[in-house]
């Protein structure tokens, strides 16, 4: 009841934004909070930390973007195509990748993430440096121009509502369920008949396809796909939203890229900004070691100690 | 003739990089008993329990489950065929709550546990069956409890009833008793007893006074082969028993106490 008060009020407050904030930096954070979310899904979920969702993020970005300047498809053909690339390549990776635990399975997954990287860096079509420019952002479903900005801001926020619910749904499932027990105690859940790594694997895929809506969904923002996306300073970037946030929340990672976002908007204006990567760092050794459940987290247990039953 | 067993080995063993762990173990073990497998600290009990989970894999020698080869297979399948293990420290999911942990295990033969589009509402039809296997274990008070808050012989006690809903044909249990104290010990013990009808039940146990009053057959390794087996009276008055566990054959004593300091004292002679 609580929690439901709590996702109307976001709804409402998401809705009446852009009246007061520019819609392109709100769009940029629904996108990064739809990528924090999907590698939340991961680690907050199933305890696994990978360090190679940028390979999702881009390759989601790059496919749409070609699409959307090659062959004139609607927007949302090319964003659905880009998510599903992105899961396929989620499907191979990740086959590979819950063959290992811990600090492996974050080396193999950065690994592979660093082999697309290379990849998108010499392919001829994605314009290597320089990246894809100009992507049109086209007309949603033939009808709506996405040019206009708060039209391009109401699509972006159907997305990232879709994509949360997805999240949700899949946390709340039977299969949630499971993946919760895998997260608390592996060799008792294979002790029980479950064959985890085909659970972590279902769950990586779901996993990268969002985080390839996330990216999809970011280069028609921007009208823009390059390089930045695909760099491992990218899956580095979503690990500090979520864990700044507060990992294995619901609301975490879309306060933690919220902040995050903001942070590097407000500072790259300024004066400031030769110091951003420092900044960031020194707020991400403070989270680590004052507050590590994160914003969601500390407030939560705030609320548990004083309000708990 | 093999019929009566549901769980054999054959010349099971495991090397660790020189190093012989368990060394041509030959176990049967009879359908519809208590077994239980003893042993002074380092004999190789755990050792053997993770070949049979399959949580290590026999360097030579075979495992045989109702008469089928399983040496080869996953943890995870062989479970599927109804052989549970319980963990020496307790196997719970600490998070999730009593009735929770209870439901995964039921779950997974609903097939369902794919479906990450339905919402988990549908696992409610399973709670009455789970309220039931809690009754059996004496947690239905606890249902709503997040499971970390249990008391340790609670949470053992769980861990039972979550194997149970799995209907198994045989349990495998690590140390059931380890770390508790009487009380928690004797409420164990009873509950074990009380789910063997109908089962068979292979555990590694430290505490003798449990084993004299559970089991039916008693297997005793030592540097990882089998020193002896019997029921508790010939196991007890073996003179090599007596020898492994305090070192020295003494006559005057007895093996049969429960008293933890002496089976310190005896692991500290055999060093």
């Amino acid at each position: 009841m609580k929690i439901n008060k709590l996702y109307l009020a976001l709804f409402i407050f998401a809705l009446i934004a852009p009246a007061a904030l520019y819609p392109v930096f709100l769009m940029k954070v629904l996108c990064f909070a739809l990528f924090a979310c999907a590698f939340n899904l991961l680690l907050g979920f199933v305890g696994l930390l990978s360090f190679g969702h940028a390979a999702f993020l881009g390759t989601g970005g790059y496919v749409t973007g070609y699409l959307m300047m090659h062959t004139g498809v609607t927007p949302e053909i090319g964003i659905i195509c880009g998510t599903i690339c992105a899961g396929l390549l989620g499907a191979f990776y990740g086959k590979l990748a819950v063959k290992r635990e811990g600090i492996y399975f974050a080396m193999v997954t950065l690994a592979l993430s660093q082999l697309a990287f290379f990849f998108y860096l010499q392919a001829p079509f994605t314009g290597g440096e320089d990246g894809m420019q100009g992507v049109p952002r086209g007309h949603l479903f033939g009808i709506i121009d996405l040019a206009d900005n708060m039209s391009m801001y109401y699509f972006v926020l159907a997305i990232f509502i879709f994509g949360f619910w997805m999240i949700h749904r899949t946390i709340h499932s039977p299969f949630g369920q499971v993946l919760k027990a895998i997260r608390e105690n592996e060799p008792r859940a294979i002790s029980l008949g479950y064959n985890v790594n085909d659970y972590k694997w279902v769950a990586f895929i779901i996993s990268s396809a969002l985080a390839g809506l996330a990216g999809s969904t970011k280069t028609l923002v921007f009208q823009l796909a390059s390089l930045t996306d695909v760099h491992w300073h990218m899956s580095g970037e979503v690990v500090l939203m979520t864990l700044l946030g507060g990992m294995g929340t619901i609301f975490g990672p879309l306060l933690g890229a919220g902040a995050v976002v903001a942070i590097q908007n407000y500072l790259s204006g300024g004066e400031m900004g030769n110091y951003v990567s420092i900044i960031m760092g020194v707020i991400f050794v403070v989270c680590v070691l004052a507050f590590r459940n994160g914003i969601v987290g500390e407030i939560n247990k705030v609320i548990k100690r004083n309000f708990g039953s | 003739m093999s019929a009566d067993y549901v769980l054999q080995t054959i010349d099971l063993r495991k090397d660790f990089k020189g190093f012989t762990a368990v060394e041509d173990v030959n176990l049967n073990i009879e359908r519809g008993t208590i077994h239980a497998l003893i042993g002074p600290n380092g004999a190789g009990k755990t050792t053997v329990f993770n070949l049979l989970t399959k949580f290590l894999t026999p360097t030579t020698g075979k495992i045989l489950y109702n008469g089928t080869d399983i040496t080869a297979m996953e943890p995870a399948a062989i479970a599927r065929m109804g052989v549970i293990r319980s963990f020496q420290i307790s196997a719970v999911f600490p998070h999730l709550s009593v009735l929770e942990n209870v439901r995964v295990s039921l779950q997974r033969t609903e097939g369902n546990s794919f479906h990450f589009w339905k919402s988990e509402k549908i696992l409610d039809g399973l709670n009455d069956r789970a309220m039931e296997l809690l009754e059996s274990v004496g947690l239905q008070e606890y249902a709503d409890t997040v499971t970390v808050d249990l008391p340790y012989g609670r949470k053992r006690a769980l861990e039972i009833a979550t194997t149970l809903a799995l209907e198994p044909e045989l349990m495998l249990l690590d140390e059931p008793t380890q770390g508790m104290g009487h009380e928690d010990i004797d409420l164990v013990a009873d509950l074990i007893k009380k789910v063997s009808v109908g089962r068979t039940i292979l555990m590694v146990e430290h505490n003798l006074h449990v084993v004299s009053k559970l089991a039916d057959k008693i297997t005793v390794l030592q540097r990882g082969a089998i020193l002896t087996e019997g029921d508790y009276q010939t196991v007890s008055a073996d003179p090599r028993v007596r020898e492994a566990y305090m070192g020295v054959s003494e006559d005057e004593e007895v093996i049969d106490s429960s008293d933890k300091a002496k089976a310190v004292a005896a692991e500290e002679a055999d060093v």
